[in-house]
């Protein structure tokens, strides 16, 4: 045990789900790192929750089986902190930071705390310049950009992973004039997720050579599910590391945010913390803001730190606290919808409930075109007026409709069927998107465009 | 035994401590070797709750806890405008300037204003006068040998091009000027001494303090007779909100509460603006803070930066940071108000503050009452609201001032019934309720015209019958189509628009014209981001006119919809083309030009050709 400096204790009085009791301790700091000791030598690491003259609770931050009231517990009066240095990229860590790759750990010139991180507000920089995803529902409709949070919201069954994997294959920014190659890396943060999905990511990622631009932390299914608190915050202390130390691009994708909340829960049911909506804490917003809120562009570096959560939405139910939640804090959302994906839609993108709070910033004639805004607007009127029509015609059957009804839904199966529905590998750039939007646009008779400017129509509109 | 006030106890940011001296509820107190700071919520023998204002990681059981014996304050003097400020007062900005880390840093201390800028303070200001429905400006001089009173204005400093600061007597002080020092000063050195009536001399300086939980005095509350003008359709013809008036704006993610607050912001016709980001995201906050200085206010022709302050207390921030925040952001707007300008505040979001009170509460271990929410939070609501109002202020000389209150609620899954936005609504003036439905149709703002409501509409009577006479009538006839069409709407989704007799499609053809020509408004269009008030009563007048004349043509002449629909005018575009099209579509494009001659023009075209239609089923229009 020489390894450890700083105080032990066999005082353990109470052990109770992840959280730990521990009486006659002096000195403890709240929130600081604790090394649970069992008698065969192995480690399990944990945190202080709270801290009393002569008492201390501790949370484990690992897998709990095998704890007995007979376990040394070592303070270290420090706070998480994790080493940091460039050969982090390329390699593949576990939820604490521990290699899974079978390589030697990180020797970082400085340590990072892994927790407290706020981004002043004054120090932003409005997120505005647009990533080309090349999927036509996102670019054209949804648009993402630098620095930007954008969550999809999935169901279980629908292919969240094979659209995020597709983004993070194919993003690339379009700047007018020089294409000059950036440094492009991807964080990934598996939170309880399934082995075969990770394994899916892993081979994607390989195939196309992104694996050597990227560091991942997993967190699998099999996993401690209290590591699920930390992994997250690790993968972003990397991704900040990157991309304001490094000044790199860094897109970071954590999958799956329901299963940190359920973490979450865990805990706090363990502390007998008063719960709010469903067993969820009352500070699961301000939680869950800690983790979403480390995303920006900050004024004075060249690098970015752009957020792509994936959660499950429960039951399909987006009033659910977690979705919810998310939808509060992230700068909007992409929405996968059931019915589009058994229809054989892919990305089975909802774009009505779909948004993109960031996107007005990133497009434009600068930026991506200058009829880009004005098509998005109109597409979204006329396609809400199309799946109108659809709802009536269930009622009173096509012939009941008016001509007009008719029209918007040919309108509506075109806009699903060649705007929405794209190829896996299909890499739309932007011009070819709004081509598309205009092919279906030029569908309905000019008059009808109310959302579009004159000039803008005369321009591209596709008079027959 | 530790017989100096320390660390008993630390569970998140709920510090107990033991023997703090003095102890009272609401004192500021230093934590820790850090000097972190917190505030006392409960006290309990020798033992006081403190919640402490940052993150409390590292912080021990012994460690020092020192009661500074104040409150919590806000710090008022020039310098104020076009800031930055956390909850607690502490200047972003000019914390980034410093530390150049783009990081908020545990512990680290600001003063929120500059103590070493000089400012030319003047023993002259002027305030406005309101003369019946008018105002003037008055100018004053103040000397040696005035008596004054708390509140009272013994000069000005011209803080930013738009506003002058009145430097006014402190709370508890009267008497009798017998020093005034006209010249360049910082804030903390004496630029008058006042005479109390015991004698004793008093120095006053530009700045002062104020207990941010305690609302400022006034002499008295007066009745609410103008208008806010917004330059939001929706907002200044069917909702509107009177200076001094308070509205809420609920609403789920992704229906805009926050560009709706935006714009309030940016095009709302108060002399001074504050914008409390509070639990929101920094991003957002970035973009307000970006922008504002290069818009410009559209009535005074000066940056919208000059008017404005910003509490930005974004969601990552400590949430107890979260809720001193609304009343910091409040204190100094009604300091403003003082000085007799017309104040409008913007809270977004105060559920994020109700939920800072629930976190707080869950940490003390109080019974919850609905959702975990304490029992008080609507006794907290209520407080904040009642903050607003227009009021007659202290001192001398007689002044109007007034505080607008604007907060978005965020509710769970939109679900209105929720204790936040089922408290709120109770206690305020103006709901703009913002729906889902339509935000999805992308209508912006979402403002759902059958839910929101406004008990101002017939108090505003007055001003916009001085406006336009038809104005009122206007208006009334216009809800009694929406709402009609909604009823209309309901049989359309059961048997289909064209089964439908062609007087109720009539009238959802006027309901169709109102939604996407006046009630839509795209704030980020150039021209339809601010409409000013004539032309909105233009519009509404000329979609009114239109609906006259539908209707009396579908009564008298049985003319079809389909028919009235075809209408084609030629109208010539910005690049001298002549081209047909729908009058229909014209009336619901005229938002996005500017100025009110072309709605003349357009109508006159469209008399024309309605009146053709006319001749040939023998009606005459």
């Amino acid at each position: 045990m020489s390894e450890y400096h700083g105080l032990f204790y066999k005082t353990v009085t109470e052990i109770k789900g992840p959280i730990l009791v521990i009486d006659n301790v002096h000195g403890v700091g709240y929130n600081e790192n604790v090394n649970i000791v069992l008698p065969d030598g192995s480690k399990v690491l944990g945190s202080v929750l709270e801290t009393e003259a002569n008492k201390a609770v501790v949370q484990v931050l690992g897998d709990t089986t095998g704890l007995d009231l007979n376990v040394s517990v070592h303070f270290t009066g420090e706070t998480v902190k994790i080493p940091l240095s460039d050969e982090v990229i390329g390699r593949v860590f576990s939820g604490s930071f521990i290699p899974r790759d079978k390589k030697p750990p990180i020797f970082g010139e400085e340590e990072r705390e892994v927790f407290f991180s706020v981004i002043n507000p004054a120090a932003r920089v409005p997120p505005h310049e647009f990533i080309q995803t090349g999927v036509s529902a996102i670019d054209g409709m949804n648009s993402l950009v630098r620095g930007q949070k954008l969550p999809i919201f999935s169901e279980a069954g629908l292919p969240h992973n094979t659209l995020a994997a597709q983004i993070a294959r194919q993003a690339t920014i379009i700047k007018k004039g020089a294409e000059a190659p950036e440094d492009f890396v991807v964080v990934f943060c598996a939170i309880g997720i399934k082995k075969e999905e990770y394994d899916y990511f892993r081979a994607e990622f390989e195939e196309t050579g992104a694996l050597n631009r990227a560091v991942m932390i997993l967190n699998l299914a099999d996993d401690p599910v209290i590591e699920r608190i930390i992994a997250p915050r690790v993968a972003l202390t990397v991704a900040e590391y990157l991309a304001f130390d490094l000044e790199m691009h860094v897109l970071t994708i954590l999958t799956d945010m329901t299963n940190y909340a359920e973490a979450l829960r865990i805990i706090s049911t363990a502390r007998e913390e008063i719960p709010a909506r469903k067993g969820y804490p009352g500070y699961l917003y301000s939680d869950l803001a800690t983790i979403y809120e480390r995303a920006g562009v900050v004024i004075g570096k060249k690098g970015s730190l752009t957020q792509m959560p994936i959660l499950t939405m429960p039951g399909g139910d987006i009033t659910h606290p977690v979705p919810d939640l998310t939808g509060y804090i992230t700068e909007g959302q992409l929405i996968l919808d059931r019915d589009l994906f058994n229809k054989g839609i892919y990305p089975p993108m909802d774009v009505l409930r779909s948004l993109s709070r960031l996107m007005k910033d990133g497009i434009g004639k600068e930026k991506t075109r200058e009829d880009h805004k004005y098509v998005a607007d109109q597409l979204y009127v006329s396609y809400s007026e199309g799946t109108r029509a659809r709802g009536l015609e269930k009622i009173v059957g096509r012939e009941g409709l008016s001509e007009r009804e008719r029209r918007y839904l040919r309108f509506a199966d075109d806009f699903e069927h060649k705007f929405v529905s794209q190829g896996r590998y299909e890499n739309r750039s932007i011009e070819e998107t709004l081509d598309i939007a205009w092919d279906i646009l030029s569908t309905l008779p000019e008059d009808d465009l109310i959302r579009i400017e004159d000039s803008i129509i005369k321009k591209y509109y596709r008079y027959s | 035994m530790n017989e100096e006030g320390h660390v008993y106890r630390v569970s998140g940011t709920l510090v107990i401590a033991e023997n703090v001296k003095n102890a009272k509820i609401g004192d500021v107190v230093h934590i820790g070797e850090q000097e972190l700071l917190g505030e006392i919520v409960r006290i309990i023998g020798n033992k006081v709750a403190i919640q402490c204002f940052e993150d409390t990681t590292g912080l021990r059981p012994g460690e020092p806890v020192i009661n500074t014996n104040k409150p919590l304050v806000a710090e008022l003097a020039p310098g104020l405008l076009g800031q930055i400020y956390d909850g607690l007062q502490m200047p972003e900005k000019k914390l980034f300037e410093l530390t150049e880390n783009p990081f908020v840093r545990r512990g680290y201390k600001l003063p929120p204003l500059d103590y070493d800028k000089k400012w030319e303070f003047i023993p002259e200001f002027t305030v406005k006068k309101h003369i019946n429905e008018y105002v003037k400006l008055e100018k004053y001089r103040v000397k040696v040998g005035d008596k004054v009173e708390e509140g009272s204005i013994i000069g000005s400093t011209q803080e930013t091009s738009a506003i002058e600061h009145k430097i006014m007597v402190p709370y508890g002080i009267r008497g009798k000027i017998i020093d005034l020092r006209e010249g360049k000063y910082n804030i903390k050195e004496p630029i008058a001494t006042i005479e109390l009536p015991d004698g004793t001399k008093k120095e006053i300086t530009m700045l002062q303090y104020w207990p941010v939980r305690k609302p400022r005095p006034y002499r008295e509350h007066l009745p609410l007779t103008t208008p806010l003008i917004t330059g939001q359709r929706v907002i200044d013809v069917f909702f509107p909100i009177p200076k001094g008036g308070a509205g809420a704006i609920p609403g789920g993610f992704g229906t805009g509460k926050t560009v709706t607050l935006h714009q309030l912001a940016r095009w709302c016709d108060a002399d001074v603006v504050v914008y409390i980001g509070c639990g929101e995201r920094g991003n957002e906050m970035a973009d307000v803070i970006a922008h504002f200085p290069q818009l410009k206010d559209p009535r005074t022709g000066k940056t919208l930066s000059e008017r404005s302050i910003f509490i930005a207390n974004v969601s990552n921030l400590p949430v107890f940071a979260r809720e001193s925040s609304i009343y910091m952001g409040v204190t100094i707007a009604e300091y403003y108000r003082d000085m007799g300008y017309d104040v409008a505040l913007m809270a977004d979001s105060t559920s994020r503050w109700a939920e800072a009170m629930r976190d707080i509460s869950g940490r003390l271990e109080e019974i919850p009452a609905e959702r975990g929410f304490p029992a008080y939070l609507a006794e907290r609501i209520a407080s904040f609201y009642e903050r607003s109002g227009r009021v007659v202020t202290l001192g001398h000389p007689e002044r109007i001032g007034s505080l607008t209150i604007m907060g978005a609620t965020s509710p769970p899954g939109g679900d209105f019934s929720e204790p936040v936005t089922s408290t709120t609504v109770r206690f305020i003036g103006t709901l703009w309720a913002l729906d889902k439905e339509l935000a999805f149709q992308r209508h912006f703002p979402a403002i759902n015209w059958l839910m929101s409501f406004s008990k101002y509409a017939e108090l505003l009577e007055k001003y916009w019958a001085r406006k336009d006479p038809k104005f009122l009538k206007l208006r009334e006839e216009a809800l009694t189509v929406l709402e009609e069409a909604a009823k209309i709407e309901e049989i359309a989704r059961i048997v289909g628009e064209k089964a439908l007799p062609d007087d109720q499609r009539q009238i959802l053809l006027t309901a169709e014209i109102l939604r996407h020509g006046f009630l839509y408004q795209n704030a980020f269009h150039k021209v339809d981001t601010y409409c000013e008030p004539p032309k909105q009563i233009k519009m509404l007048s000329a979609i009114m006119q239109y609906h006259e004349w539908t209707k009396r043509l579908v009564k008298e002449g049985n003319v079809t919809i389909d028919e009235i629909r075809d209408v084609r005018i030629s109208v010539t575009t910005p690049e001298g083309e002549v081209k047909q099209t729908l009058a229909v579509t014209e009336l619901e494009k005229v938002r996005m030009v500017k100025g009110t001659d072309y709605i003349d023009e357009l109508m006159d075209k469209i008399k024309e050709k309605l009146d053709e239609l006319a001749e040939k089923h023998g009606v005459i229009l």
